[in-house]
């Protein structure tokens, strides 16, 4: 009797996750989705405006909490733990990249990427420059570490806010719209990083884009109409049977 | 450096004329606090000491506070008398000489006798009304400033005339009376007295240096026509605010009138009790006031700042980390005000410390300042506490942004 093949790991799972924003008139966000993301995996939402791209990632970043169904982190269910245990989660295991930087503008470069180091207390803070440093200089900003935000491109802080997402190496890492706000030069080394995040350095990447191209350099593309999954496929050609 | 307390320093940092003003705000508060505190609890201790250094602590008169019962309330218990003539009793305390050596056998300061007579002064035509004091000069160094405030003559001057005394110097201004003059003093019953003014005095209460004249305890025995008379003790206790008690204890002990200073200026020490409650309100109010400004400016940084709350929420920064920045934001506000307001505080008190002032009823020059650490501790603990507490509400509200309401409304 041979044996049934492994299931592959699961880092990131939603099991017909459901959000409902209540009202007079209550306004479905995402309904019923189920989607699982496993190591090293690159994972492309699209969809139309409005579609619930974005609203599908604050529930996998358990920024936002489903109505029904659950969000499962490494097998382990957040639906009903506390915003507490949520926020350690976050820190922890997910990083993020939103359309616009989001950085702190009174902070300098190294000093935003330090911030989720020195929030989780896991290194002493000159262990955590160095790494800052480090991540900069993997993404070419070297020259702009001391720099703020209002010192630095579009580009720039794009990069800087990846950095900072990869501060605490997280499994996952949550990026919404990251090109958006960028020139195409800018859109493509930010491509080319996040990809890198995937075959370099082992992060598993879901991304929520209105870019094609970035959604065809993903491995697996999930297309999401009126809050729904339409189609979830595989970007990989398979290689061809010898 | 804690990532708390790094980023509250360049919140403040970052926006230096909001935390500039809030500083201020606060900073005014304590200076006019400590300053209400020091000028207010300064003018009424100035003022009692000057009572208390003016007049004896205790007085005990030949009166007492019950009516003497009658013979005939003794004999007939619970019988109404109609008619009956009561039992005089000779006016002055009796055997003052041995009630003075009971009470300096545990009293804790000196005791003097005196006699009081009100009589009439009379010198070159005009008359008033005073209190004719007789002292003895050698006890009486021991109970009361007047020595010291002798500003023409000396008190050993009495024994050197005749019916000599000491006026009070407003008194002597009223009539006209210089140091070597003849008055004369008329007491009721008595025959008309001629006095020489040997000295005067200034005790800086109008009260005193218009009424009173200090001659020997003879010359007063001799107004009041009974030798051997002494109608007073005054006495003067090692602290002056244990009086009280030691008065009710003479009182209990020798069945006369034993009156503290306390006692006698109670209407005053009340209006005291009532001046420092409404300083307390107006200090209060001042620190009110300036937390609403640290309240203002930590609302106005945490409304600025929900975009960075919500980006060190989605990173995940709990909610009490985000509270903790902006409270301690309001503290480091309140901090640096308490110890710029101190500074503000004792400049103002050194400044209103230089002001000439006068009042018709004492000869204060200067305004009469406490300095004292407690009104710096409690306005600087009043400041920082309301400056804690004026943080924490917005700092509250801040930590409870949902992160998702402000990314979706920066998108």
């Amino acid at each position: 009797m041979s044996a049934a093949p492994a299931e592959p790991a699961v880092l990131l799972e939603a099991i017909h996750a459901t959000r409902v924003l209540p009202g007079v008139v209550p306004v479905t966000l995402v309904e019923d989705i189920t989607l699982k993301v496993h190591p090293g995996e690159f994972v492309a939402i699209t969809g139309p405006s409005g579609s619930g791209k974005s609203s599908l990632m604050y529930l996998l970043g358990l920024l936002d909490v489903p109505t029904s169904g659950a969000i499962e982190i490494g097998g382990v269910d957040t639906t009903h733990i506390d915003e507490d245990a949520r926020a350690a989660i976050r820190l922890g295991s997910l990083g993020f990249v939103f359309q616009f930087h989001f950085l702190l503008p009174e902070f300098s470069a190294v000093d935003n990427v330090m911030l989720p180091m020195r929030a989780l207390g896991a290194m002493p803070i000159a262990r955590c420059r160095e790494r800052a440093e480090m991540l900069l200089s993997q993404l070419g900003l070297e020259p702009h570490m001391a720099k703020r935000p209002d010192q630095l491109s579009g580009g720039q802080r794009q990069r800087v806010a990846i950095a900072r997402a990869m501060a605490n190496h997280p499994p996952v890492i949550l990026a919404d719209e990251p090109t958006g706000n960028l020139d195409t030069a800018s859109s493509q080394q930010v491509l080319s990083i996040l990809r890198g995040l995937v075959d370099e350095h082992d992060h598993s990447v879901v991304v929520v884009t209105h870019d094609m191209e970035l959604a065809a350099r993903a491995d697996r593309r999930i297309h999401i109409v009126d809050g729904r999954i339409a189609s979830d496929a595989s970007n990989r050609r398979e290689a061809p049977a010898v | 450096m804690n990532l708390v307390i790094d980023i509250a320093l360049t919140h403040i940092r970052s926006r230096m004329r909001q935390t500039l003003v809030g500083l201020l705000g606060v900073a005014t508060g304590v200076g006019f606090s400590v300053m209400m505190a020091s000028l207010m609890e300064g003018s009424q201790q100035d003022f009692i000491d000057r009572l208390v250094d003016s007049l004896p602590h205790i007085s005990v008169s030949d009166e007492r506070r019950e009516p003497p019962v009658q013979p005939a309330e003794r004999t007939y218990d619970a019988v109404r008398i109609l008619s009956l003539s009561t039992e005089k009793e000779r006016a002055g305390i009796k055997n003052p000489f041995a009630i003075i050596a009971a009470l300096e056998g545990w009293l804790p300061g000196s005791v003097a006798p005196s006699v009081q007579s009100k009589a009439i002064i009379r010198y070159a035509g005009r008359d008033t009304a005073a209190t004719v004091i007789g002292i003895d000069p050698k006890r009486e160094v021991k109970v009361s400033q007047l020595p010291t405030q002798v500003t023409q003559g000396s008190l050993d001057a009495l024994y050197k005339a005749s019916n000599a005394v000491i006026l009070g110097d407003g008194l002597a201004s009223r009539i006209g009376a210089r140091v070597g003059n003849t008055l004369t003093i008329t007491t009721s019953g008595a025959r008309p007295l001629f006095a020489q003014v040997v000295g005067l005095f200034h005790a800086g209460v109008r009260q005193i240096d218009d009424n009173q004249v200090y001659t020997l305890v003879k010359t007063a025995q001799i107004l009041e026509q009974q030798i051997g008379l002494v109608n007073e003790l005054r006495i003067r206790v090692d602290d002056a605010m244990a009086a009280r008690d030691v008065a009710s204890r003479i009182e209990r002990q020798t069945g006369y009138k034993a009156v503290s200073w306390q006692e006698a200026h109670e209407d005053l020490l009340s209006a005291f009790q009532i001046r420092n409650a409404i300083m307390i309100m107006v200090v209060g109010a001042i620190l009110l006031v300036a937390s609403f400004g640290t309240f203002n400016i930590v609302s106005t940084i945490t409304h600025e700042k929900a975009r960075d709350i919500a980006i060190m929420k989605s990173l995940g920064l709990r909610e009490a980390t985000v509270r903790r920045i902006f409270v301690l934001e309001a503290t480091i506000i309140g901090a640096l005000g308490m110890v710029v307001g101190w500074v503000f505080g004792f400049l103002l008190c050194v400044m209103l410390g230089q002001i000439e002032f006068k009042t018709g009823f004492t000869d204060a020059t200067r305004l009469p300042l406490l300095y004292s650490p407690w009104h710096y501790a409690i306005a600087g603990a009043a400041a920082l506490g309301s400056s804690v507490i004026a943080g924490f509400f917005p700092a509250r509200k801040a930590a409870r942004v949902h992160p998702v309401e402000i990314i979706r409304g920066a998108s």
